[in-house]
């Protein structure tokens, strides 16, 4: 990761951090497009590919949740994270998927899992979780397993909670 | 992964006679292909808008085989880790396992020592090869070339013998740990890939003479699935798909790692942007992975260790092939159990407790067959992973099958399908 891209990215984006030799770049919700529009039009970035979007959850902080996005430049084969900050109670942030097609489904996986609300998503339903699933399983609130089964409308308790006699 | 469309989304269909009763009939048909579909590539729904045999809107449905592989890996310390994200896809689990040790090796700031990363590369290039082998029969079969089916899994098996060989499963290894691999080769894993390499190639002619200008595979898949390279770019497709639209993008040329820019290979690139021409692709990609394998043969005289010195990350246990398989070196058994109370201390701490990751991301990705899998790993400083994110090339490819099937026929969707080469295991995690 040359020097100079780094310069280029932070005078656009002071909140930038170098680490592990990866850029971060952290960006107000608001300006969340402009930033990724600036990113890829840049003709020294052109960093016009979407590697991966996704988000933590960090409960008791604020913010509560980082919505993460991996730029890549295929021309250049550099790399920049763009990252944004969520409150727990305001937890939406506007939709990429207008500028790159594919964050749809990156988009519609993380709100399955953490309930971040893409606004102005064009396909905004559930991608990877049953149908009527109550909840947003990567949240850290939320506890791995001690989930009841649905099989022909009796409940199958979860299997740590089974007893074998 | 509901809310089917139930009325036709077109505003004015086609009008249609009904042969048998005269009947003036406008309206389009819906109809589901899978999720239990012989050519959808395991548990994949297609929901498909039909106006005769003209596919005018279809929609992929995924979710079915959704386990909870990323949520799992928060409850697990980092090693276990291995073991889970090897069951994603699980055609290509060398490069899972790659990936995610990779990354969590770059949060620790440590290298696998040499061998072991020419090992790794090993494994990797021969796992490219096994998985193009399943794409090849699956796709084949798919299209009616049944021979070519029971060629791809003849030959897989012969690759599948030599991973058990070497790691003790045929599939979901857990074979590549943080800081190196489990084990170091057996002489015999390695006369078994020699003798591979020897029998393939001829075998790769065979496919070629049988598919390269068979009239029937080239009516199938000549302009078939047409994706352009700017469509490839903004719906995020990687992997042979994309070279077969004329961008040469190749993480192992890109951004190398374990050593790949020591390695003499080419990536094989072609303009057409149809599933003919990711067919022609991913079988030069089988004869650039041997020349790799030839490569890490001859690195492997060199003996040395597999395994990263430092006591505070790599695995304690040593592993050997007893008389049950693979299991606990008795020798190293008897230590820990009979001779040294330390040793057994510290065997216990770090299978229970494991490594400690100091906080940070990282976002590591590698070239798998289908294309760049990444791997978005946090660490909040402690024995457990925070979080980690897998970018499955499945998953991300799956979505340019509407770019590619709407307006062409039925029949042209599932050789369209097939060269994208969905592994449902990687698209659901």
């Amino acid at each position: 990761m040359p020097a100079e891209i780094v310069e280029r990215v932070r005078a656009r984006c002071p909140d930038t951090v170098v680490a592990r030799g990866e850029v971060t770049a952290i960006v107000e919700r608001d300006d969340l497009l402009e930033t990724l529009a600036w990113l890829r039009d840049d003709a020294d970035l052109a960093l016009g590919f979407c590697s991966s979007v996704t988000a933590t959850d960090w409960p008791g902080s604020d913010p509560r949740f980082w919505v993460v996005y991996e730029m890549l430049s295929i021309e250049h084969h550099h790399r920049v994270r763009v990252k944004v900050g969520l409150a727990e109670d305001d937890a939406h942030v506007p939709t990429v998927t207008p500028l790159f097609p594919t964050a749809n489904w990156l988009e519609r996986e993380t709100h399955d899992f953490y309930g971040i609300v893409f606004d102005g998503h064009p396909d905004p339903r559930p991608l990877l979780l049953p149908e009527g699933w109550d909840g947003f399983p990567l949240q850290k609130t939320e506890e791995l397993g001690g989930v009841n089964t649905r099989f022909r409308g009796a409940f199958i308790p979860p299997v740590d909670t089974r007893t074998t006699t | 992964m509901s809310d089917a469309p139930t009325t036709p989304t077109t505003p004015h269909a086609p009008t249609s006679v009904d042969a048998r009763t005269g009947e003036i009939r406008q309206e389009t048909m819906i109809i589901n292909m899978g999720p239990q579909h012989p050519s959808t590539h395991g548990v994949l729904r297609l929901l498909m808008e039909l106006d005769g045999e003209t596919v005018i809107k279809c929609t992929p449905i995924i979710g079915y085989l959704h386990t909870g592989i990323e949520k799992n890996t928060e409850y697990r310390t980092w090693m276990q880790g291995v073991t889970y994200v090897t069951r994603a896809d699980y055609l290509s689990p060398f490069f899972n396992e790659l990936g995610y040790c990779l990354a969590v090796e770059r949060l620790l700031g440590v290298e696998a020592p040499p061998r072991a990363q020419v090992i790794r590369v090993l494994m990797n290039e021969l796992n490219r090869i096994s998985s193009h082998l399943v794409w090849l029969a699956t796709g084949g079969m798919e299209l009616g070339a049944v021979s070519v089916m029971l060629y791809g899994f003849r030959e897989r098996e012969v690759l599948l013998d030599i991973f058990e060989e070497i790691t003790g499963l045929r599939m979901n290894h857990a074979y590549i740990r943080i800081g190196g691999v489990i084990m170091d080769l057996p002489d015999e894993g390695l006369t078994k890939i020699e003798r591979f390499l020897v029998e393939m190639p001829p075998r790769i002619d065979d496919y070629e003479r049988l598919l390269d200008e068979n009239p029937i595979w080239l009516e199938r898949n000549v302009g078939v699935g047409r994706l352009s390279a700017d469509d490839s770019l903004a719906l995020g497709v990687t992997g042979p798909v994309l070279r077969s639209a004329g961008v040469p993008a190749d993480v192992r040329k890109d951004a190398p790692y374990c050593g790949y820019e020591t390695y003499d290979f080419d990536v094989p690139v072609r303009t057409e942007g149809d599933a003919y021409a990711r067919y022609r692709l991913r079988i030069e990609e089988m004869r650039e992975s041997m020349k790799i394998v030839r490569q890490c043969l001859d690195r492997l005289r060199e003996p040395g260790p597999v395994m990263i010195e430092d006591p505070k990350v790599a695995w304690p246990a040593k592993l050997s092939v007893g008389p049950d398989g693979i299991g606990n070196d008795p020798a190293y058994v008897t230590h820990i159990m009979e001779e040294s109370m330390e040793a057994l201390i510290h065997h216990f701490k770090m299978v229970t407790q494991g490594v400690e990751v100091p906080p940070g991301e990282v976002y590591q990705a590698v070239e798998s067959p289908r294309g760049e899998l990444g791997f978005y790993v946090v660490s909040n400083g402690e024995h457990l992973p925070y979080r980690v994110k897998i970018r499955d090339p499945s998953f991300v490819n799956l979505q340019a099958i509407p770019a590619m099937v709407e307006g062409s026929l039925v029949a042209d969707a599932i050789a369209a399908i097939a060269s994208i080469d969905p592994v449902m295991g990687g698209v659901d995690r």
